[in-house]
């Protein structure tokens, strides 16, 4: 039977291109469908009613929602190249690691971000998270281990929007001195084959990304008005 | 090589709850240590110093964090019995998108039925009653979120049955009243004794939520 297998996304999500990344390491074909999130479209309402969010994957006609989920039915599914550790006790470690990085380290680091790096409280948190990445990484070329895994994918979103958010507000977020290994992660991680032909274009997600900060300190001075 | 197996737990937590219905599923031994959330024992920070939360299962010495990362642990593991996910991934991929769903919306939702007033508790109460219709939606006529056994999602969500009593009384309400399939399906759950012996006395929870209340200045 003929396989079918649709990702509805955005062009800059970071979450939908944990999957596409998952999917291209794993050699499947999939149809890209990218959402306009001011505008949903019906399939998107019909596949996600309970969040009626991106990314979602597909399969068959059958849904599935929220980007850890699918990269760990992705990983179930088609077992060429293998994302999760084999080991139970590795596997509880990479998705705690991954949560961490969700909950903890992408709102930390937008935290900095839409602070302008001016917050020292902002700072000190980010810097905290980051220090447990880095001494994930200690002995280890990728956080999967010598090569890409689960845990690389969960964290990718860091090799691209850090150095966006650095670029913007001109502070160095992640620097080579201070945290040696996940800058080192980052130059192999983002480099690496399919992870570096699926980056969203650089001057788009500038423009995106300094209009968000413009928007969110106009309302915060109009707020203080 | 016998297992050693410590949890770390605080009673009324409804995450600890989960990893102690999954490791009587199991039928695995194991060292309960109660922790003092406000004098936190040099172990616990020891092995979560990232959240310095409970539960913590420390498996022979080694320690896994997060009480749905825990359960999933506590099933790939303990692997000859009971299984607790399905075997499809599909059904797999179902039951964990329900158990984030439940950690996202359930638990904050019912804090504020009991630490706020006015038309904030109100709104509360109003939300605790939609996600519980939304997972309603989800159990349909199954006996368990699983189907016909007892799994992951029935885990993770029934722990918060011994805490409604608390809420019905100070967000006035009565859950059985306005969603009774809820109701029938926790009563069932009940039934077992790996989750009658995990979960505490709702009133023991009552009472721990009205000393909160006096702490929160509510009372």
């Amino acid at each position: 039977m003929a396989e079918e297998v649709k990702l509805l996304k955005t062009w800059s999500s970071p979450f939908g291109l944990r999957i596409v990344w998952a999917l291209k390491l794993k050699g499947i074909h999939f149809d890209p469908i990218d959402e306009d999130l001011s505008n949903k479209s019906s399939l998107l309402l019909q596949y996600n009613p309970v969040y009626k969010k991106i990314p979602v994957l597909v399969h068959n006609g059958k849904p599935i929602s929220e980007s850890l989920v699918i990269l760990e039915y992705v990983d179930e599914t088609w077992k060429q190249n293998p994302l999760m550790p084999q080991d139970p006790y590795e596997r509880a470690i990479a998705r705690f690691w991954a949560k961490f990085g969700d909950d903890k380290v992408f709102l930390s680091i937008w935290s900095v971000f839409i602070k302008q790096g001016k917050d020292q409280e902002a700072l000190q948190e980010a810097m905290e998270n980051l220090k447990f990445l880095e001494e994930n990484l200690k002995g280890k070329k990728f956080f999967g281990g010598e090569k890409i895994g689960y845990l690389d994918i969960a964290l990718g979103w860091l090799a691209n929007l850090v150095s966006l958010f650095e670029e913007i507000i001109d502070i160095k977020i992640i620097d080579k001195e201070r945290f040696p290994l996940l800058f080192g992660w980052i130059q192999e991680f983002s480099q690496a084959p399919i992870i570096k032909e699926s980056w969203p274009p650089h001057d788009k997600m500038l423009t995106k990304f300094q209009i968000m900060l413009q928007n969110k300190l106009k309302l915060a001075a109009a707020e203080t008005n | 090589m016998a297992d050693e197996v410590i949890l770390l737990d605080f009673w009324p937590s409804m995450f600890g709850m989960r990893v102690r219905i999954a490791l009587a599923e199991k039928g695995v031994k194991y060292e309960y240590k109660e922790e003092d959330l406000k004098n936190k024992s040099p172990l616990l920070l020891q092995m979560n110093p990232i959240h310095k939360k409970i539960p913590v299962l420390v498996h022979n010495g080694k320690p896994v964090c997060e009480s749905s990362i825990i359960v999933q642990y506590i099933d790939e593991v303990w692997k000859d019995k009971a299984p607790l996910l399905p075997s499809d991934p599909y059904k797999r991929a179902q039951a964990r998108f329900w158990v984030d769903f439940i950690d996202k919306k359930l638990f904050d939702s019912g804090r504020k039925t009991w630490n706020t007033t006015g038309e904030a508790q109100e709104n509360a109460k109003k939300e605790f009653i939609e996600i519980i219709k939304t997972l309603e939606e989800q159990l349909g006529d199954k006996p368990y979120f699983g189907g016909e056994t007892f799994g992951y999602v029935d885990i993770s969500l029934i722990p918060v049955y011994c805490w409604l009593h608390a809420y019905e009384i100070y967000a006035k309400f009565s859950v059985e009243a306005d969603c009774p399939k809820f109701t029938a399906w926790a009563k069932r759950c009940m039934q077992k004794e790996s989750v009658s012996k995990s979960l505490p006395d709702q009133k023991k929870v009552l009472g721990f939520v009205a000393e909160l209340r006096k702490r929160f200045g509510l009372e």
